[in-house]
């Protein structure tokens, strides 16, 4: 990939990360916050293309693995989290 | 072919993940928007497998690593994220965040060290490398540093309120800057100069700051997650993380903002500021109460059965007592008796703004009857019963009546407008802001003390007494 290019993904995925987050109300802060955390987990994918590309090489998957199980940790744990909160908002009045 | 097939698949992934993002931030869609951006990681995951599907055929071993690595880490995160206690999650979403940092930081270590053979470290390389692991060491120690002080694992040490803390961390920046100069020059031995400078410096930059201010540091790290992760795709040559990344970090930096704003606090005051309550403030805002009236549970409860409409201002201290559920029956027992309930919702109540909103939402309470500041403020001159629990700087009229007031201009609850308000805490100690409240020196204003969830227990036996209690 050229750095240019690179850097023109960059820039625009900022821009679409600020206009994305106009207004939030107050009570999805935390959800929110907890939600973008389990995104900002996708290293898992370089991590994935570390091990692929390893070719056999011995400290590179394992440093690999590490790095995958602590981006997954991220992901799995951040979206759940995330819709363990959202569940509570969801289930209104209607239960006693 | 393959190649176009993980191009589809990495844009499919960027939209749904954008989506994902934009309906997070609606009440209605967050669930499914949450969902949504789940979906697109899995995705994500399988354009990686399919585009580099050549490689992993003639090296099965590799696998291995994948399903060891990513079965432990799912593994753990899964059970983490089900058996944490809501009143944990400002710590749990501090814990994930790092976990994310220090995954993008291996990666930088992994390509920098392990170099496939014919490749070189250009400029850029070396830039994303470094940018990687700088932000990457912040992140993790940072978000660590966070999560021990939120559990109270950690305290902040005396000589970190002090000045030498700057001298410290601005040392540590140049250690670090130094270290990238090096690595730029082609050295590698600089690199672990950079972890460790960069590790110390997220610590030495997040143990001054108070407790309250810790939400906006989460999310802030929480940012620069995404801009590690946007880093790594640099390493990597992946368009979909750096998207991915910017985009997180970007947002990121808004709700910082926004946390802020609603704190009446700049950035630059909570990193740099520490604990607001260790400046010395101006002469009248330590002043000594002298009309501090107290009173018993049972002349709250006599007061409470006489009230038409009553207001519940929930704070920290009803976090900390974790008394919602205790509220909770305190006020179906209020609307039993046809006395109307509602609870006002201070943007930053509770230990993360919009935290409060889980806790009560755990706790059954009907979301409709949530309200937020702007909603409730014009009517709490129709309000018989305010009852404060645990809250304090929120409803300090100061913000409003005194400018010289360090809390001047925060927006704030005007319970003071109510006919009768009742505190509920522990003691007379200050709010976060180290502040005089003078709610509590208000004729109308009468003081409870104890734990939030004892004085709740003991005014729900009184209401009973009185007969008032829940409808069967």
């Amino acid at each position: 990939m050229e750095f240019a290019e690179a850097f023109w993904v960059l820039l625009l995925g900022s821009l679409l990360g600020l206009e994305l987050i106009g207004k939030v109300p107050p009570t999805l802060h935390t959800p929110l916050m907890s939600g973008a955390n389990a995104i900002s987990g996708i290293t898992m994918l370089a991590a994935l293309t570390l091990i692929i590309t390893a070719d056999g090489r011995t400290p590179l998957l394992i440093i690999g693995a590490v790095s995958l199980g602590f981006a997954l940790f991220n992901v799995v744990g951040g979206f759940l989290v995330t819709d363990r909160m959202l569940a509570m908002f969801s289930r209104k009045s209607t239960r006693k | 072919m393959t190649l176009i097939f993980k191009f589809w698949i990495d844009l499919l992934a960027i939209l749904l993940l954008a989506l994902g993002i934009k309906g997070l931030s609606k009440v209605r869609s967050a669930r499914e928007a949450n969902r949504l951006a789940a979906t697109a990681m899995a995705i994500s995951v399988v354009g990686v497998l399919i585009g580099s599907f050549g490689s992993l055929v003639e090296s099965p071993e590799a696998w291995v690593w994948i399903i060891l690595g990513s079965a432990l880490g799912g593994f753990l995160g899964a059970i983490t994220a089900q058996r944490v206690a809501m009143t944990a999650m400002p710590e749990t979403v501090a814990l994930f965040n790092g976990c994310g940092g220090m995954s993008s930081l291996l990666v930088a270590l992994a390509v920098r060290f392990f170099p496939a053979t014919d490749s070189s470290f250009g400029f850029v390389e070396t830039i994303s490398i470094v940018i990687s692991v700088f932000v990457g060491s912040i992140t993790f120690t940072g978000s660590i540093v966070a999560m021990a002080k939120l559990k109270g694992w950690l305290s902040t040490p005396a000589w970190m309120q002090n000045k030498i803390r700057h001298v410290i961390n601005i040392a540590l920046s140049a250690i670090s800057l130094v270290a990238i100069a090096g690595l730029l020059g082609g050295s590698n031995s600089e690199l672990w100069l950079l972890i460790v400078s960069s590790s110390l410096l997220g610590i030495g930059v997040t143990l001054p700051i108070g407790g309250a201010d810790m939400p906006v540091v989460i999310s802030l790290l929480n940012s620069y997650s995404g801009v590690a992760a946007a880093a790594a795709g640099f390493v990597v040559g992946s368009q979909l993380l750096i998207v991915a990344g910017a985009m997180v970090g970007a947002a990121g930096l808004i709700l910082t903002k926004v946390m802020c704003n609603g704190m009446n606090r700049s950035l630059l005051s909570v990193l740099f500021g520490g604990a607001i309550g260790s400046t010395p403030s101006g002469g009248n805002d330590s002043g000594e109460y002298v009309n501090i009236t107290s009173c018993s549970v049972e002349e709250c409860a006599l007061t409470l059965e006489a009230a038409e409409r009553v207001v519940i201002v929930p704070g920290y201290g009803l976090a900390v007592a974790q008394a919602q559920h205790t509220l909770r029956e305190v006020t179906r027992a209020l609307e039993g008796n046809g006395i109307d309930v509602i609870y006002a919702i201070h943007p930053v109540a509770g230990r993360m703004p919009g935290h409060m909103n889980v806790l009560l939402a755990e706790a059954d309470v009907p979301y409709e009857q949530l309200k937020e500041m702007d909603v409730v403020n014009p009517e709490f001159p129709a309000t018989d019963v305010v009852l404060v629990l645990g809250a304090n700087d929120v409803v300090n009229p100061q913000a409003k009546n005194n400018p010289s007031s360090p809390l001047f201009g925060m927006p704030v609850l005007d319970v003071q407008e109510a006919r009768t308000v009742f505190v509920i805490k522990r003691g007379m100690s200050a709010g976060y802001s180290g502040i005089k409240n003078d709610l509590f020196d208000l004729a109308n204003t009468s003081m409870l003390f104890g734990d939030a969830k004892k004085v709740l227990g003991d005014l729900l036996l009184e209401l009973k007494e009185l007969g008032i209690s829940a409808k069967a």
